[in-house]
């Protein structure tokens, strides 16, 4: 903690520092603008879901918070580190921001606890007895610690995705940043992984989560982030923006996810 | 356009003959050739002196047991050397050859262009040859092994770049970012997640080459190796004009099907495994 905070920290004004603060993030892909000017702060401790429709950005987004995107113009500051700058050493930035993928992307070479284990070994140099323990206990927190020996094939898409979490959270971080983490999951493992998610807010996690789980959105988020092509629509707390939308946008896609069998 | 469709012959053709029917022709065919070609044969050849000049038993005594422990040894030792050097070699220009530094990659492409475009021959006489005269106070270690070694890695490097170079590319994208986003440096994630995932993609194709350069270690022939680090060719050779009898060259031969064809079953046993793995 206290080798981190040094001269990267910028304390504005008294007031507490964010965990994530974006300003006119733009991001494109050759001619196409796929982010139009994104704003966004995060408190920490706070969870913030991020809705829309498909191909709206919302991935690019979040791949921008951890710089697996340039972009193409703005900032992104996490944990008091501006990782836009150009001298940040973004390696050591990533090591406190954890993410979570769609595919679950684990290593198919490598066991469970492996998984788990492989970042804390090369990157923090934790000795094996310690990064073993640490594992052992992240995977038995996210109800998996019987399957440390399998290889990832073996698992189920829900007990995947847990692992992965497990192996984000081994890292200590103070940001977790979920793509979708339910989307690839047969809908009765669905369950499981948004109970890890929600112990994992409780436990004062800072969450930057993109899903289509309404029901996960409004319970467990402090505040609900509307984007459509490229831009934020509207933003507030859930029960604002799930419940009572104020933009046609919000309002036309909410019904089409909550009412998929209509028109 | 619908005029020339229609002109399209029916199931029967010019011939008047069935597809059904032309394909019996053709097999009967090719079993009227292969008698023939049998028949002319035995008529032409003389069968003894060919089993004498190639199959002879006598001959079995006076090979053993230097084509097994001179040449087989020789041979074994010239293939696993040059696969070693060009198994690392092809790795790392592989690698380069994917940097984002735009000079290694250039030296990369170059790498491989000449030396899958040059023969392994010039390759083999360049460095024994042409090496010595221009460092003359310098050699090889171990010679002839070291020459040997170094000519058939830098031309098998050029081969395993490229399968290496499809390997990785094969690693899902998804593994980097999970690596990067876990805070792995690049190089980091390519030694840990990337490589280790790649090699077992291209192991048919690198065994295949294990085949390949396991018959081009024939190649030290062209720089006059003696008779102690003679290899599998050289010794039947040797002992072919030795003997005034060619069935050294035959036994020879076996002896490098004695590898080949196991080896070969094992790449398509590997091949068809991940084809039902995927
Ligand atoms: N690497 C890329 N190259 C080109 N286009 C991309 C790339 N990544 C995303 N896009 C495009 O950007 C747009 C937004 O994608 P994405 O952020 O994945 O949306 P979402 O996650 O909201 O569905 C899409 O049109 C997509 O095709
Ligand atoms: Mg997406």
């Amino acid at each position: 903690m206290s080798e981190e905070s040094t001269a990267e920290e910028v304390v504005e004004h008294g007031y507490a520092r964010p965990m994530v603060r974006i300003r006119g993030l733009h991001k494109s892909f050759g001619d196409l603008q796929v982010l139009k000017g994104i704003d966004i702060d995060v408190k920490p401790g706070e969870v913030v879901c991020v809705i829309g429709p498909s191909g709206s950005g919302k991935s690019t987004l979040l791949r921008c918070v951890n710089l697996l995107e340039r972009p193409t113009r703005g900032e992104i500051e996490v944990d008091g580190v501006v990782l836009t700058h150009r001298d940040c050493d973004l390696d050591k930035a990533r090591r406190r921001i954890g993410m979570v993928f769609q595919q679950f992307n684990l290593f198919p070479h490598l066991t469970v606890l492996e998984n788990v284990t492989v970042a804390m070994r090369k990157v923090l140099k934790v000795d094996k007895k310690t990064a073993v323990e640490t594992a052992r206990g992240q995977l038995a927190s996210v109800g998996v610690g019987d399957k440390a020996g399998e290889y990832p094939a073996r698992l189920s898409g829900g007990q995947q995705q847990r692992v992965a979490i497990a192996r984000a959270l081994a890292m200590r971080p103070h940001l977790m940043l979920f793509d979708e983490p339910t989307s690839a999951l047969d809908p009765e493992l669905v369950g499981d992984v948004l109970t890890v998610m929600r112990d994992l807010a409780e436990s004062g996690m800072t969450m930057l989560v993109v899903t289509h789980e309404m029901g996960f959105a409004r319970e467990v988020a402090d505040r609900v982030v509307f984007m459509d092509d490229g831009v934020i629509v509207e933003e507030g707390a859930p029960a604002q923006v799930i419940g009572d939308p104020q933009h046609e946008r919000t309002r036309t896609f909410l019904h089409r996810v909550l009412h998929p069998i209509d028109d | 356009m619908t005029d020339t469709l229609k002109a399209e012959p029916g199931p029967r053709t010019r011939t008047g003959l069935t597809p059904r029917q032309r394909r019996n022709f053709g097999v009967g065919g090719q079993y009227v050739a292969l008698v023939a070609v049998v028949v002319i044969a035995i008529a032409v050849v003389d069968w003894s002196r060919i089993q004498d000049n190639f199959f002879n038993p006598d001959m079995l005594g006076k090979v053993w047991p230097e084509l097994f422990t001179i040449g087989l040894v020789n041979t074994v030792i010239y293939t696993v050397s040059g696969y070693a050097l060009g198994f690392f070699l092809g790795l790392l220009i592989a690698v380069m050859r994917l940097s984002s530094l735009r000079l290694n990659r250039l030296l990369a492409h170059g790498y491989i262009e000449i030396f899958r475009g040059v023969p392994a021959l010039l390759v083999f006489l360049i460095l024994a040859f042409g090496l010595p005269i221009a460092m003359p106070d310098r050699e090889l270690p171990f010679p002839p092994y070291g020459t040997v070694a170094l000519a058939l890695g830098l031309v098998s490097a050029a081969y395993m770049a490229e399968t290496f170079r499809a390997g990785i590319q094969a690693v899902p994208k998804g593994q980097i970012e999970a690596a990067r986003s876990l805070g792995m440096s690049a190089p980091r994630a390519m030694v840990t997640i990337v490589l280790p995932q790649a090699i077992r993609i291209v192991i048919p194709p690198l065994t295949n080459e294990l085949i390949l350069l396991f018959k081009d270690s024939s190649l030290v022939f062209a720089i006059g190796i003696t008779a102690g680090t003679a290899d599998l060719s050289k010794i039947g050779n040797d002992l072919a004009t030795e003997h005034s009898n060619s069935t050294p060259f035959v036994l020879a031969g076996l002896t490098y099907l004695l590898i080949t064809v196991p080896l070969g079953y094992v790449v398509r046993r590997l091949e068809a495994r991940q084809a039902k793995a995927r």
